[in-house]
């Protein structure tokens, strides 16, 4: 999970980053400010099946792109790229185009983010078998 | 029949009340839910009467507006002399597009300037640095020198408008660049109105904008108070802010709490410097969030008066009324606005709007309707300019003082705002105040802890949100038109700065930042040296990182 770009709102990539961890994923959390750069760099060391992205600035058309960009120069080509925050819903056929899988806008439940990707990254939906639900 | 006489035979009434009519009711028609719940999941009982308020003390309390304690407002006159000021927050693409949205609020009735900067402004970059790359002009105006600030407020006297101005690590170099154009108007300083909001507290605590490390940052801070105070007293240095815990996901009460206790570190580091008390305090000023509780908001605004009169008074001696007195600006919430079905807005908006008018806010900003979506377009901000005129001349609340003083929920939910946050105080205090509670993580944790919790309580539909969990449309009905910023600006603010960097005196700039980096070395005031840097053009990113080996760099703890 990464915030890239200068902006500093990280409450829902805190949130969704928990949600994730209670439903028994690894979640590795960048912190604010990470450049494209820095977190393909960190997806490559940490060896990751997804890569979440989170911008609320309106930066998205420039930073979504080039993550998946340099991700694929990595040879990251399995790696699953999402992303969330206020983007317009214009600009999500263009980001889909660009290589962004999916991305997710104010409103969504967690339950749903979970969902898709346990559905989508093969070592995630092993994990999700093997965990017992979780009480609440 | 003695006090204490009535008190018995009240709550004799209360359980006769119970046995005869509710439990009656109750078996006929249960409640919809166990538990009824603020949006600040704060538990709400069924009623309230004078038995919720035992030894209620109606003078030590509430008293009299404009009398302390405060709590029903610091004018005795409250909205009957003067209205609010509606200050609308805008700012967006150049300086040159900002300038034109200010006129444009000017001319339908708004009576103060608020300035929203964008990313690379409030990060102390300017907008050709390569991490500005995307983010120029894109939340707020981009400004980079006194050339930008200079454009920004063209056609607009200083002296005639007050002026509130949204930035807070590079604060202090914002406010010379401001005070460098009023001296070009030919302002008088002494003259100049308005706000910075100059609170890095809250930096760290919830929106993340920061350069320096909290202490060294504290200290640019306890600057910008020292030098207002002697030279530009009617302007207000610091706007301590708690709108940003709250959209950080805190309740309503962690708002109020770690928000004066930002206000508590502000003043101590100020007297801890050297400084009277009743010298700055009245210039100290709020900021808070207006979210969608609608009851809970307004109690929080008449715990927060209540609360700091007995901080300032007891805590700190102050003895000038006026350092008593807290005056707060308020703003709609932003993170209750929904991006489905958007018209929706505009209703959220007026309530929470209102809840700050009976709150007694000074001034106050209704977001606009779209702002889920982008920035808001000329037709949405001037309904939400409109929305506050019709609270005050056509709702009737702006008749009497505090309409809402003496409902016996109102006076529970103040009372008990006013003791959860004593307590937040006793748990800071324990840490050695606000900037070592903040190197613990203690409020960031909190207000994480109680975003997850809501979060889970919107997932579980445990709250509604109109178009998002409930009352959902497939097909959106209501698309709305968006104000669009492509990257103009950035290649406009890239070829300006080029330009200017060629036209200064660059020695002079050199000597200038040396002397500001100097000058911070040897602990003085940084203000007159900044605004040395600004008159000869310096920018705002060399300014910045002329003091960053001097001040540090603050690093995100990981929590």
């Amino acid at each position: 999970m990464a915030k890239p770009g200068l902006d500093g709102h990280d409450r829902g990539i805190k949130v969704i980053a928990r949600a994730l961890r209670d439903a028994g994923m690894e979640v590795i959390y960048t912190g604010l400010r990470q450049t494209p750069e820095q977190v393909v760099s960190a997806a490559v060391q940490e060896d990751v099946d997804a890569i979440g992205l989170s911008i609320l600035s309106g930066a998205h058309m420039t930073l979504f792109p080039r993550v998946v960009e340099l991700a694929r120069q990595e040879g990251l080509d399995d790696v699953i790229i999402f992303g969330g925050g206020i983007i317009p819903d214009e600009d999500i056929p263009l980001l889909k185009a660009l290589g962004v899988t999916e991305v997710f806008t104010p409103g969504a439940r967690m339950e749903d983010i979970v969902k898709f990707i346990q559905g989508r990254s093969r070592r995630a939906a092993v994990i999700a078998t093997e965990t017992p639900e979780r009480v609440e | 029949m003695s006090t204490a006489d009535l008190t018995n035979r009240l709550e004799e009434a209360e359980r006769e009340w119970e046995e005869q009519t509710l439990n009656p009711m109750l078996e006929r028609s249960p409640e919809n839910k166990e538990r009824f719940t603020t949006v600040s999941l704060t538990p709400v009982e069924r009623l309230y009467t004078p038995n919720s308020l035992p030894d209620f003390d109606y003078e030590a309390e509430s008293g009299f507006p404009g009398q302390p304690p405060y709590t029903r407002g610091i004018h005795a006159t409250g909205y009957r002399g003067k209205l609010w000021t509606m200050r609308q927050f805008a700012g967006f693409g150049s300086a040159f597009d900002t300038n034109l949205r200010f006129k444009y609020l000017l001319e339908h009735g708004q009576t103060g300037l608020s300035v929203a900067f964008d990313l690379p402004t409030l990060m102390g970059f300017d907008s050709d640095h390569p991490f500005s790359e995307g983010e120029v002009g894109k939340c707020g105006v981009a400004i980079s020198s006194l050339a930008d600030m200079e454009v920004l407020f063209d056609g607009i006297p200083l002296e005639s408008v007050t002026t509130s101005m949204t930035i807070n690590a590079p604060a202090s170099m914002i406010l010379a660049m401001f005070l460098g154009v009023a001296e070009k108007q030919g302002a008088d300083w002494k003259k100049l109105g308005g706000t910075l909001q100059n609170d890095i507290l809250k930096e760290y605590i919830a929106q993340k904008e920061w350069i320096y490390p909290p202490r060294q940052a504290m200290r640019l801070i306890v600057d910008t108070i020292e030098f207002c105070t002697k030279e530009v007293p009617h302007f207000n240095p610091v706007s301590i802010s708690g709108y940003h815990i709250r959209e950080a996901g805190s309740t309503a009460l962690q708002e109020l709490a770690f928000t004066l206790r930002d206000g508590i570190e502000y003043v101590q580091y100020a007297i801890n410097h050297g400084m009277d008390v009743d010298d700055f305090a009245p210039r100290l000023s709020f900021f808070f969030n207006s979210h969608n509780d609608f009851l809970e908001e307004i109690a929080k605004y008449r715990a927060a008066r209540r609360i700091w009169y007995r901080v300032m008074k007891d805590r700190f001696g102050a003895r000038n009324p006026r350092s008593w007195a807290l005056r707060f600006h308020t703003q709609t919430a932003g993170v209750s606005l929904t991006a489905q079905q958007p018209l929706n807005n505009i209703v959220r908006v007026a309530i929470q709007a209102l809840a700050g008018v009976l709150g007694g806010t000074q001034s106050l900003h209704t977001d606009a309707y779209d702002e889920a979506l982008a920035l808001p377009s000329d037709e949405a901000a001037l309904i939400a300019l409109r929305t506050q005129q019709i609270i005050a001349h056509e709702s009737g609340v702006t008749n009497t003082v505090d309409p809402l003083g003496g409902s016996y929920f109102i006076e529970k939910l103040t009372r008990d705002m006013e003791e959860g946050a004593m307590e937040y105080f006793r748990k800071i205090d324990d840490f050695g105040g606000m900037v070592e509670a903040i190197d613990a993580g203690f409020p960031q944790r909190e207000i994480q802890e109680s975003s997850y919790q809501y979060q889970l309580a919107v997932d579980s539909k445990d709250k509604i949100i109109v178009g998002v969990n409930e009352y959902v449309m497939k097909d959106q009905p209501m698309g709305v038109p968006l104000l669009q910023i492509d990257e103009s600006t950035a290649e406009l603010q890239a070829e300006r700065l080029k330009k200017l960097r060629v036209e200064r005196n660059s020695a002079r700039v050199q000597n200038t930042l040396k002397a500001l980096a100097d000058g911070a070395r040897a602990g003085h005031n940084t203000m007159p040296l900044l605004l040395d840097c600004v008159r000869e053009y310096a920018t705002l990113g060399e300014m910045c990182d002329a003091l960053r080996p001097v001040l540090g760099e603050y690093q995100e703890p990981m929590f």
